[in-house]
């Protein structure tokens, strides 16, 4: 079941389409924003709300890189591998997350603290390495500085 | 603009970071061009003609003239409504960091070229497509976005003209390919973001199925000041025949990485080396990207042409983003071209063979040689493929915006492409 107030949002976005199905990103994204991923029983209930089929819904679900179809932990690690965060070293930025949280990219710590995902160029190259810790940016990275930031995460 | 005329885009920006709020962007002269094309007798047409007029061009990335993509479409009482303004903020150009720049820090004047971008086709709606991961850019542009409604400048009969125009904010899903305009439309109507065959063009068959502008952010952000300046004063600020200045970027070891408004036709030694400060110490230049990782490489002798979309061709690149990605010499030019092509694997939409089959074989070949595996003969079938994804032989330009920088990569550095395969390991490990 669909909260009233996911609902609310849901049909606020849909009124700036023509079209009812157009809601089908933003409505997946809200749903997730209030349980953290969507799931099977999430996006039938999206799907018959917005009059879609669930397998139409699905293949919109899993087609977006910020959707995620399977459970995450309580902050997502979106770590840059592009190509100037690349020159400037991303690769040893993730082997330490790696080697830090125990998990590789993908995966989600045991404590459900972290899940470690990789992304693409997140747009702040002239401060590279960068990494997003759900909506927020981290830049000019190095792995003292990683793990210092990644304590306000709880 | 009263103020800083030689940099539109950015002269009023502030320094430290913060967003020009409405009353700063109105006390900078911010939102008289609506004033002068809505309530000056301006025409759609004489807006269209002004803009044509200042040879401003695409700054996504393709160069397309922008007073001539809207000319294109249909106006008047008997165009099927609504028409649809589609501003193009889906950033995720790897090494690109131009726009979120303007979305951050001057979200208003945007705003203000939208109207005017609205105006000039007829839109009723319009959108701004911005990446889900710009999350300042998202806040502060419902911000702004809220505030021009609340002044008039949007909604029903803007400023008492009769024009109205409505603007949304789309979050995107996330996924590069969204960054093409008709894989975008589709992910505006919500389904997969593949892109649509041309023709029919956006611009007459476009958003469901109405007629379509889709323009990027730095090139709705000259239109004000075009408005306000006239299109002599924009041709004016170039060096070269396209008009305007430029966000130009460097990215890669450099002393300085960053940002600059500059006259278009700044050729890169002097981006590189007045404002970037040149190469960090003990470092020597070996080559770079233009305008992000679909632009092809250029090297030392290239770097006296002025960067703009007419004169790059000529050393067989292009402007792009006019974001540059550098090469160093202690960089493996190898493992660049396999992150760049890991890229456009993994961001490949998966509709057409060459491009979902054959990235992902490339990508393989070229981690294969980085590992110290690659054969002989692998080069030959690197290049084949790059072949097969060339201009025309995919559905859109994703393909092809990957075979560029990998072509020219073996072009220009091939013999250490040969060196990996001969002593089974890359000499930069």
């Amino acid at each position: 079941m669909l909260t009233m107030e996911e609902i609310h949002e849901i049909e606020s976005e849909a009124a700036h389409y023509p079209k009812r199905e157009a809601v089908s990103i933003d409505a997946l994204k809200i749903v997730q924003k209030h349980r953290g991923w969507v799931s099977d029983e999430s996006l039938r209930d999206i799907a018959e709300h917005i009059g879609m089929s669930p397998t139409d819904l699905d293949s919109i679900a899993t087609f977006y890189n910020l959707i995620y179809r399977r459970p995450v932990g309580r902050h997502v690690i979106s770590v840059c591998d592009s190509v100037s965060c690349w020159i400037m070293g991303c690769e040893q930025i993730r082997e330490h997350l790696q080697q830090r949280l125990g998990v590789g990219l993908g995966e989600t710590t045991a404590d459900k603290r972290f899940t470690l995902l990789p992304t693409v160029c997140l747009g702040c190259c002239d401060h590279a390495p960068a990494l997003m810790v759900d909506g927020d940016l981290h830049t000019n990275l190095d792995p003292l500085k990683i793990d210092a930031e990644l304590e306000n995460y709880k | 603009m009263t103020t800083s005329t030689e940099k539109p885009l950015t002269g009023n920006i502030r320094p430290d970071g913060s967003v020009l709020d409405l009353p700063t962007y109105e006390q900078a002269g911010g939102y008289q061009a609506i004033r002068k094309v809505l309530k000056g007798g301006m025409t759609p047409k004489t807006v269209t003609a002004e803009v044509k007029n200042a040879n401003l061009r695409g700054r996504g990335g393709a160069g397309f003239p922008t007073g001539l993509k809207w000319s294109f479409v249909p106006l008047g009482k008997d165009v099927p409504n609504p028409t649809y303004m589609v501003i193009n903020a889906d950033e995720m150009e790897p090494g690109t960091f131009k726009d979120r720049f303007l979305l951050e820090r001057n979200p208003h004047q945007l705003i203000e070229g939208a109207i005017i971008a609205g105006f000039a086709i007829e839109a009723d709606i319009a959108y701004i497509f911005l990446r889900g991961e710009y999350t300042l850019a998202a806040e502060r542009l419902s911000r702004a976005i809220a505030e021009a409604y609340e002044r008039h400048y949007l909604g029903k009969d803007i400023l008492g003209s009769g024009y109205s125009l409505e603007l949304h904010l789309h979050l995107s899903g996330g996924r590069y390919i969204c960054g093409d305009e008709t894989a975008l439309m589709n992910a505006l109507e919500g389904k997969r973001a593949n892109p649509r065959a041309k023709p029919p063009f956006p611009v007459v068959v476009g958003l469901f199925g109405k007629p379509t502008v889709v323009n990027n952010v730095e090139t709705i952000s000259c239109v004000p000041p075009i408005i306000n300046n006239g299109a002599e004063w924009f041709r004016g600020l170039s060096r070269t025949k396209d008009g305007g200045t430029k966000l130009y970027g460097v990215s890669g070891k450099v002393k300085r990485p960053g940002l600059w408004e500059l006259p278009m036709g700044t050729t890169a030694r002097e981006v590189l080396e007045e404002h970037a400060g040149g190469m960090r110490d003990r470092l020597k230049f070996r080559g770079l990207l233009p305008g992000g990782s679909s632009t092809p490489f250029i090297v030392e002798e290239h770097l006296d042409i002025p960067m703009d979309f007419t004169e790059m061709p000529k050393a067989g690149s292009r402007l792009g983003t006019g974001t540059m990605i550098v090469l160093d010499d202690h960089t493996c030019p190898v493992g660049m071209a396999w992150n760049m092509t890991k890229f456009f694997a993994r961001e490949s939409c998966g509709f057409c063979t060459p491009c979902w089959s054959g990235l992902g074989w490339a990508e393989r070949i070229l981690r294969s040689i980085e590992d110290g595996q690659g054969k002989p003969g692998d080069l030959d079938k690197l290049a084949s493929q790059a072949d097969m994804w060339g201009p025309g032989k995919t559905f859109c330009a994703l393909a092809p915006g990957a075979a560029d920088p990998l072509q020219t990569a073996m072009k220009y550095f091939g013999a250490d492409f040969e060196r990996h395969i001969a002593e089974h390991r890359c000499p930069w490990r």
